[in-house]
Parts: C-alpha cells; sequence; structure tokens
C-alpha cells in the first residue's frame, strides 16, 4: 500500500470531481423539472394519461442505464438526420449525451417517486383546499406537492445518491469523470488498490455531503408547521437553520407550534 | 459440407467460446465461421475467395441481393449469439443473487447482534458499499483480484471477467439486502423470538424456523424490486469483457456498424428479463401473503 500513491491519485482524481458534479447536479435539475409535471400526469384518476407516462417509465426503469447511454451515445450518431441537425455540435460530445441519458433515466424514477409522494397526500387536505376555493395549480403548488415532497424525502434521496454513482457510467463513454480517470492511471500506473481505493474515497464523500444535506433539509422541514413526518425527531433550536425559520415565522406572523396556516408553507 | 464436417465445425465453436477462461470476446473469425455454415460461403470446401486470405482486401460489390442476404444471414448468427449472451447474463443474476442473499442474511444477522464490533463491522460494510459505484466495485475485484491473488500465490493468475463479476455483484447485491433483511428482521414482532426460547429451541433453530419464514413475507416486496435492479446491473460486467447481452450488443454494434439495432434488441432483451422477475415476484407474493396483514 503506498501511501504517495494514494494521495496521488486524490489530487489527480480530483480534477474529476468537477464532471461528475457537474452530470449528476445537471441532469438532476432536469430530471426535477422534467418530472414533477410528468409525476401529476401519472398520479391523475385518467387511465389513459396514467398509462402513456407509465409507459415511458417502465421502458426506462426496466432498462440498465447502460443501454440507455450507449443508445443516445451511438445509435443517435447512426442516424443521418441527427448528424446533419443543428443539434449535432452537442450530440458528438460525450457530456452532453450522458447528461441526456442520465436525465431521461433520472426523470422515469423521480416521476414513480413523486407519484406515490402525491397519492399518498390525505384526501381530506385536496378537497379542505378545493372547499376554500383554491384553483387546481394552486391547490398542487401550494398544499399537493410540497407536502408529498416532504412524503417522499428518504427515497428522493436515495434515487439523487444513486445518480451520483450512476455517473460512474459515463466513463465507459470516455468522459474523464472521477472513474474515468481512475481507469486511466491504473493503466498507466499498474496499481488498482490504491487509485480505486482513492476514487472510492472521493465517492463516499461525495455521498456522505449528500445525505448530510437530505438529512438536513428533512430536519429543517420537520420543523414546519405543516410537517406531516411526525416520526422525524426535530433537530436542535441551535442549528444554524433555526434562526433563519424564527425570522421567517416572524414575518408570517406566525409562531411555529401554532395552527397550520397556508401562508407558511 | 458434410455432416460429420458440420460437427466438428460446431464442436471448434463452441469450445473455445465457452470453455476457455481467457476468450472473453467474439471475434470476427467466429462471426465468419457461422456465415459458413449457413451457407454464404464456402472457405472450408476449398473453393479460392480472396476474401478470406486476405481480409483487409475489399471484396467487389457483387449487388444488392447478395448484401442483403448476407445481413439477414448474419442478423441470424447474431440471434444466436444473443441467445448465449442472455444465457450468461441469466446464469451470472442466479449466482450473484443466490450467493448475495445469503451473505445480506448473515450480514443482517451481524447488524443486529447485541456485539458491538460485530455490529460495526456489517454497518460499515454496509455503508461503504451502498455508497460506492456498482462499476468502480466491479473494476476493483476484476483488476484488483488479479493482483492480489497473483500476489497471495505468486504465480501469474488472471481472474476471470464471470467469477469477477459474480464477485462484485455478490458484494453490491449483499449489502443491499442486509438493509432490506434487517429491516424485515426487526419487524418480526420479539414475542415470537421469546416465545420460540422458550419452548426450548436452540438459537440456530428459531433464526430458521421461526423468524426466517415471517421475515421472508415482509421482504418479498423490495427483494422484487431489487432483484430487477441486479439483471440491470449485469449489463456493467460487459466493461470487463464478459460476452453478455450487452457485449453482444457492443460488438454487432461496432462490426455490423448499426448499433440502433443492436442496441434497442439488448433493451428489449433487459426488459422480458425484468418484467419476467417482477412478474414472478408479484405472483409469489400473491401466493404467500396472508389476508388482513
Amino acid at each position: 500500500m503506498d501511501i504517495n500513491l494514494i494521495v496521488d491519485s486524490i489530487s489527480v482524481l480530483a480534477h474529476g470531481v468537477f464532471l461528475t458534479l457537474s452530470v449528476t447536479l445537471l441532469s438532476l435539475v432536469v430530471s426535477f423539472i422534467l418530472s414533477v409535471p410528468l409525476s401529476l400526469l401519472r398520479a391523475s384518476p385518467n387511465r389513459a394519461l396514467s398509462r402513456s407516462v407509465l409507459a415511458y417509465t417502465y421502458v426506462f426503469r426496466g432498462t440498465p442505464l447502460l443501454v440507455q447511454l450507449f443508445l443516445v451515445y451511438y445509435g443517435l450518431s447512426q442516424l443521418t438526420v441527427v448528424r446533419q441537425s443543428i443539434f449535432w455540435p452537442l450530440l458528438r460530445e460525450p457530456f452532453w449525451c450522458a447528461l441526456a441519458a442520465f436525465s431521461l433515466n433520472s426523470t422515469a424514477y423521480t416521476t414513480e417517486v413523486f407519484r406515490a409522494g402525491i397519492l399518498a397526500v390525505p384526501r381530506g387536505i385536496t378537497e379542505a383546499a378545493q372547499a376554500l376555493g383554491l384553483s387546481r395549480l394552486m391547490q398542487i403548488r401550494l398544499i399537493i406537492f410540497p407536502l408529498a415532497f416532504r412524503m417522499v424525502l428518504p427515497s428522493y434521496a436515495n434515487e439523487v445518491i444513486g445518480m451520483v454513482k450512476a455517473s460512474s457510467l459515463a466513463s465507459t463513454v470516455t468522459l474523464l469523470e472521477i472513474t474515468g480517470l481512475a481507469r486511466r492511471m491504473v493503466s498507466e500506473t499498474f496499481a488498482p488498490y490504491e487509485v480505486f481505493l482513492a476514487a472510492g474515497l472521493l465517492y463516499l464523500l461525495l455521498n456522505f455531503i449528500v445525505s448530510a444535506f437530505f438529512r438536513t433539509l428533512e430536519m429543517h422541514l420537520a420543523h414546519s408547521p405543516t410537517s406531516n413526518s411526525r416520526n422525524i425527531k426535530a433537530g436542535p433550536k441551535s442549528s444554524k437553520l433555526w434562526p433563519l425559520r424564527q425570522a421567517i415565522d416572524k414575518r408570517a406572523h406566525t409562531k411555529p407550534d401554532d395552527q397550520p396556516s397556508i401562508r407558511s408553507l | 459440407m458434410t455432416r460429420a464436417a458440420y460437427k466438428l465445425r460446431l464442436l471448434q465453436l463452441r469450445t473455445p467460446y465457452k470453455l476457455t477462461p481467457n476468450c472473453q470476446s467474439i471475434n470476427l473469425g467466429l462471426t465468419r465461421i457461422l456465415l459458413e455454415i449457413i451457407g454464404i460461403n464456402n472457405t472450408i470446401s476449398g473453393s479460392k475467395r480472396s476474401f478470406d486470405e486476405k481480409p483487409y482486401i475489399r471484396r467487389p460489390y457483387s449487388g444488392g441481393a447478395t448484401r442483403h442476404k448476407a445481413e439477414r444471414t448474419c442478423v441470424l448468427s447474431f440471434a444466436l449469439q444473443f441467445f448465449n449472451g442472455l444465457q450468461i447474463t441469466v446464469v451470472l443474476a442466479l449466482v450473484s443473487g443466490a450467493l448475495g442473499s445469503l451473505l445480506g442474511l448473515f450480514v443482517a444477522m451481524a447488524k443486529l447482534s447485541k456485539r458491538d464490533v460485530v455490529a460495526l463491522l456489517g454497518r460499515a460494510y454496509t455503508t461503504i458499499v451502498r455508497g460506492l459505484p456498482e462499476l468502480l466495485i466491479i473494476l476493483v475485484v476484476y483488476f484488483g483480484g488479479t493482483a492480489a491473488i497473483t500476489a497471495l500465490t505468486g504465480r501469474y493468475v488472471e481472474i476471470n471477467a464471470f467469477a469477477a463479476g459474480i464477485a462484485a455483484l455478490m458484494i453490491v447485491f449483499g449489502a443491499y439486502c442486509a438493509e432490506i433483511f434487517r429491516g424485515a428482521i426487526m419487524s418480526v414482532p420479539q414475542g415470537q423470538a421469546e416465545a420460540a426460547r422458550s419452548l426450548g429451541l436452540k438459537p440456530w433453530q428459531i433464526w430458521l424456523f421461526v423468524i426466517l419464514p415471517q421475515m421472508m413475507r415482509v421482504a418479498l416486496p423490495a427483494y422484487g424490486n431489487l432483484w430487477a435492479s441486479l439483471v440491470k446491473d449485469t449489463s456493467l460486467v460487459s466493461v470487463i469483457g464478459l460476452t453478455d447481452i450487452m457485449r453482444v450488443a457492443f460488438i454487432g454494434a461496432g462490426s455490423m456498424r448499426a448499433p440502433l439495432t443492436f442496441y434497442l434488441v439488448a433493451s428489449a432483451l433487459y426488459l422480458s428479463l425484468t418484467s419476467m422477475s417482477l412478474a414472478s415476484f408479484r405472483a409469489l407474493e400473491r401466493r404467500i401473503e396472508i389476508p388482513g396483514h
């Protein structure tokens, strides 16, 4: 075990962290934006709408991400119409192909996760919102979706961590993120243990940061007046977010343990 | 070709493809042999075709009909290779799933043990393995395993891609299984174990006859989902050269310059595999469910 080599590997592989993070974060943002309307369609009582979104999520959750990635990267470049289109400078690059494939895959999983959350919101709350005269869009924006999101936060955190790990697949289409750089280093130094140990440490660090972020988010949301997650032990009031929360509550003229109010959502 | 020569050729085909550990990839020569069998060109019977002696010389364009016939029979020969790849994928999934479930069961029992060291080891194992990408674990086992065993035995020992795939997938599957089984075991009422103990059952009997059957019922839905993702993770082993569905599609896409066709076929095969496994797990769930639980 060459400690110097491990330290060297970490400094070399750290250059790949930027690509890993950019692929992961961009595809997560795109998939979040795409999956919100899709999950509402999927959770709608209209069977035709729900089934058509189900077709998409079934195919993309049932096939490996590697196949999807190769389909986008190698398969699209086969079509002449793609090669002559304006998107070709983008689709030629492995980064954008990986982004497209990861976004499509992550959208499918996130849609199913959010659909479970939307279906789990108690019907009484939706009916109360309707009785208050809120339009459907306002109901979804103010009541249904925030509640659904808080309920499925653990599943969504799992999905985000899965996305960080799936970014390592981009190394198979020659993108030089952490795993790609690690494989190149192994072929140069013939020291698989040290290099892959460094890569593993970097991935564990990234996943630890993501888990810590979601734990903080869960604790922060558990303080909210309309929190449904009573089994979440609310974090200590000495946490850094607590003064911010107090300021928000003061602005909304509400105490944290007051009756639930729509304004403070 | 005579029947005996055909059988001999078939035997020569199968031997290097399946039994030799180092023969990981299908080379183009194999495709040409298959074409031969189907009757595209008669190299064995000795007719001189410059195409076969000097493969780098482009053969003359002999019209669209011959080309289409060649492509059709290439598709047939690739169907055979896809079938072999499907066999390897299924065997890989079954073996690594079975071994990984056993491993996950033991790790779950370790995590629930009263001894702190054992529980800590179990927690470290699941946290680390669930935080690393599966591709990284496969690469570590393949490249690192070769280095480790070579250093251990002193001779150069190469790990088969199949064995490395099984080991890596077993490690990954075991970690996720451990979490599922741990949650399921914790959901079995503690009174069951206490009653079993008061009846005089030994610890291993309590585990085998009382806790495990009840745990299986709770764990089955999540286990079915995990099995589907295991089938999808077997596609990653193609990266280290194992000829499974994905590798056959990769080679076909490269040699026939038709990536869309081959990858669509591969995704259809994977979709059918995951559908079958999910359907069978749902059927199993319905079979063992107790109404009202």
